[in-house]
C-alpha cells in the first residue's frame, strides 16, 4: 500500500513467537468448544474496540495465499473495516476481497455473512466482552466456576428477567448461546437474526477477544443452541419489508435516513449479499435503474 | 397467635424417631484463624426436621461452625458427613465440587443475616425465587414464574412485588424474599445466621413465626445461630451453648434455658431475663 512507510513488518506484523503463541490457544480452543482460552493479548497499533483481538487471530492464521475480507456491521467500506483490511494489505501483502464467496478468511464485527459459509472459509469474530456470564457475575473467579461446573441457571435468570420487564426475550444482540451441549458462550454482538447461522456451520469460527484476552472457537459442524425458555421459544427478528435495494426477504435489514424529512429505506445490512443479488438482477422498490456499481449503500 | 406464647415443641413436625440416622454429622471440627481460634473440637448431630440453635455471646465462634458445617469454610481438622437423600453418610470433604454446589442449591438452604448477601440485589423477587428451580433445570418460564408467585405468597409478599428488586423491599421484606429464594427447591437441611438480626422487634417476631411454621410444613431441619436467647427458644428443639470457640452444653431448648447445669449458661440466661 502506497500510503504505507517502508518499513518491512514480518508477515501479518506480529513475531512468529507471538503467532505460535496465538495458534496454541486457537488449536485449544476448537479442542473445547465455547470454552475461552486466556492468551496473551499484543499492543496492536489500532486501539482497543478496533477489534484488536479479531486483527490478532487473523494475523495467526494468515497464509500468503488467503484472501481477506473485513466487515464492520455487513459493511466493507466502514472506516474500521477499511482500515482492518489494508493494515494486513499494508503487512501480509496478501490479497483482499468484498466477496464473501471469494474469500478465505473473513473478519467480522457484528454480523454474519448472509452468503452461506463452505467448508474452506474461516470466520473471525472481533469480540468486546468473551464472557456472558459477566453483567449477572462480576467476579472472574466465580465465573469460571460457574463454566467447569455447567452451571448455567443464572444465563436463565436474566432472560426470565427479560421476559418479566418486557413479556418477551428482549435480548436482540450478543444473546447467549450453548456450544456442543457444554459451554455457554457469547456469540459476540451479532443481532440474534445471525444466531441460527452459527449452528452446524460448515465453516471453522474463531472468536477473538484482545482486551480481555479471550480466544474461543466453534469448530465446523458443532451444534450451536440459542438458551430460551419451552414457553418463549428462541425466535429471530422478522422484517416487515423485504431489502429495497435487491429485493431479499430472509436477510437481516439496516434502516437508512434518506432526507431530513423521515425519507428512510430499509437495506440489506450485508452489503456484497446485495450487491450480489442485484448483479444476478434482483431488484426492490427502490432500486436505482442500471446496473449496480460496486457499493450499495446509498 | 403470638409466637411468644408457644414453643418449638408444640409444632408437630418434629419427629424425632430414636432410629432415624442423622442428617448431618460432624467430629472435631476445628478452625483457626492464623493462632487465633475460632471454633475447637466440635461434635454434632442433626437429625431429618430437626432445628437446631447454636447459641453464645459475641465472638464465641457460632458463624464459624456454620460456614464450617455448610463447607463455606475448610476446617483445620475434623470432618462433617451428610446423608443425601436416601444414601449413607458422605464425608463432605471428598465431595466432588460439582456436587457439592448442587446440594448448596438443592438440599440446602442458607439465610444469612445481611440479605445483600443472600439475595441478587438487582433481579427481580420474582427471579431470586426462581434461580434455584433454573439452577436444576426448570425451562418453562410460565412454571417457574408460577412457584416463585406462590413461595412469595408463602412469605407473605404480595404477587404485585414480584417483578420489584429486592433495593425497593424494606429489612423485614428482603428476609422473607431469602427465606422463600432458600425453600422453594424444598430443601433438607437449612443454616440460618441471625436471620432476624437487626430488625424490629415486631418485625422479628412475624419472621421467626413465619420461619417457623415454613420448616415445619417441610420438615426441614434447620441449624439456627443466634445470641437471642428468645428466638433460640421460640425455634430450636435442641441448643448448644458455644463459649471461647467450643461448645459447653448442649440439651433439649427448654431444658438447657430453664435449667441450664453450666455457671456460663447460667450467666448467660440471667442476662437476658434481666434484659
Ligand atoms: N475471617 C476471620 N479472620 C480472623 N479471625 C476471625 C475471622 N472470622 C472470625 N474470626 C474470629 O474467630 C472467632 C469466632 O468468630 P465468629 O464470627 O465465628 O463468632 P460469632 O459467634 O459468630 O460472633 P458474632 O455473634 O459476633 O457474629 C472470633 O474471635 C473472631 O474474631
Ligand atoms: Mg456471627
Amino acid at each position: 500500500m502506497s500510503a504505507m512507510p517502508t518499513i518491512t513488518y514480518n508477515f501479518g506484523y506480529l513475531d512468529e513467537q507471538t503467532k505460535r503463541m496465538i495458534r496454541r490457544a486457537i488449536l485449544k480452543a476448537i479442542a473445547i468448544p465455547g470454552y475461552q482460552v486466556p492468551f496473551a493479548s499484543r499492543e496492536m497499533p489500532m486501539p482497543y474496540g478496533w477489534g484488536t483481538g479479531g486483527v490478532q487471530v487473523t494475523a495467526a492464521i494468515l497464509g500468503p495465499d488467503d484472501i481477506l475480507k473485513v466487515i464492520d456491521q455487513g459493511s466493507d467500506d466502514t472506516t474500521n473495516a477499511v482500515a482492518i483490511r489494508s493494515f494486513f494489505a499494508a503487512t501480509a501483502g496478501v490479497r483482499t476481497t468484498t466477496r464473501t464467496k471469494e474469500a478465505t478468511i473473513i473478519q467480522t464485527r457484528h454480523r454474519v455473512p448472509e452468503t452461506k459459509l463452505g467448508p474452506e472459509q474461516i470466520l473471525v469474530y472481533q469480540v468486546p466482552i468473551p464472557e456472558p456470564l459477566r453483567f449477572l457475575e462480576p467476579r472472574e473467579t466465580e465465573t469460571r466456576t460457574l463454566h467447569a461446573l455447567a452451571d448455567y441457571g443464572l444465563m436463565h435468570v436474566k432472560l426470565y428477567e427479560d421476559i418479566a420487564r418486557h413479556g418477551h426475550i428482549a435480548t436482540t444482540y450478543a444473546y447467549p448461546v450453548m456450544v456442543a451441549g457444554r459451554y455457554v458462550t457469547d456469540p459476540s454482538p451479532i443481532p440474534k437474526f445471525d444466531n441460527p447461522k452459527l449452528d452446524d456451520c460448515p465453516a471453522l469460527q474463531l472468536f477473538g477477544a484482545g482486551r480481555e484476552q479471550r480466544i474461543y472457537a466453534i469448530p465446523p459442524h458443532t451444534r450451536v443452541v440459542s438458551l430460551d425458555f419451552e414457553d418463549h421459544p428462541f425466535r429471530v427478528q422478522r422484517f416487515d419489508r423485504p431489502c429495497a435495494l435487491c429485493g431479499a426477504e430472509d436477510v437481516y435489514l439496516d434502516e437508512v435516513i434518506l432526507d431530513d424529512r423521515g425519507g428512510r429505506m430499509f437495506v440489506c445490512s450485508d452489503t456484497d449479499h446485495c450487491d450480489q443479488r442485484r448483479a444476478a438482477g434482483h431488484a426492490g422498490t427502490m432500486a436505482p435503474q442500471g446496473a449496480p456499481k460496486g457499493t450499495s449503500k446509498p | 397467635m403470638n409466637p411468644n406464647d408457644m414453643s418449638a415443641d408444640d409444632v408437630g413436625a418434629n419427629d424425632m424417631s430414636a432410629d432415624e440416622p442423622p442428617l448431618l454429622s460432624a467430629r472435631g471440627l476445628t478452625k483457626y484463624y492464623g493462632a487465633r481460634a475460632g471454633c475447637l473440637d466440635v461434635d454434632l448431630d442433626v437429625y431429618p426436621g430437626e432445628v437446631l440453635a447454636i447459641v453464645g455471646e459475641s465472638g464465641s465462634g457460632k458463624s464459624t461452625l456454620l460456614a464450617l458445617l455448610a463447607t463455606e469454610l475448610a476446617p483445620s481438622a475434623g470432618t462433617v458427613g451428610y446423608r443425601m437423600a436416601g444414601d449413607a453418610l458422605t464425608d463432605l470433604a471428598t465431595l466432588p465440587e460439582a456436587d457439592r454446589r448442587r446440594l448448596l442449591r438443592t438440599e440446602w438452604g442458607f439465610v444469612r443475616q445481611n440479605a445483600e448477601q443472600g439475595l441478587r440485589m438487582a433481579v427481580s423477587a420474582g427471579g431470586n425465587v426462581g434461580e434455584r428451580l433454573m439452577a436444576i433445570g426448570w425451562r418453562n418460564y410460565g412454571a417457574i414464574r408460577a412457584e416463585a408467585g406462590d413461595w412469595l405468597g408463602r412469605v407473605e409478599i404480595a404477587d404485585d412485588r414480584i417483578d420489584d428488586d429486592p433495593r425497593g423491599f424494606s429489612g423485614g421484606m428482603r428476609q422473607r424474599l431469602q427465606i422463600a429464594r432458600n425453600l422453594v427447591t424444598r430443601p433438607r437441611l437449612v443454616f440460618m445466621d441471625e436471620p432476624t438480626g437487626g430488625l424490629d422487634v415486631s418485625v422479628q417476631a412475624r419472621l421467626l413465626d413465619l420461619i417457623r411454621s415454613l420448616v415445619a410444613d417441610l420438615g426441614a431441619a434447620v441449624i439456627i445461630v443466634t445470641h437471642d436467647l428468645a428466638v433460640a427458644r421460640l425455634l430450636s428443639h435442641r441448643i448448644m451453648v458455644m463459649r471461647h470457640g467450643r461448645v459447653i452444653e448442649t440439651g433439649l431448648t427448654d431444658q438447657v434455658l430453664d435449667d441450664p447445669r453450666e455457671p456460663y449458661t447460667q450467666l448467660l440466661v440471667a442476662s437476658v431475663l434481666a434484659a
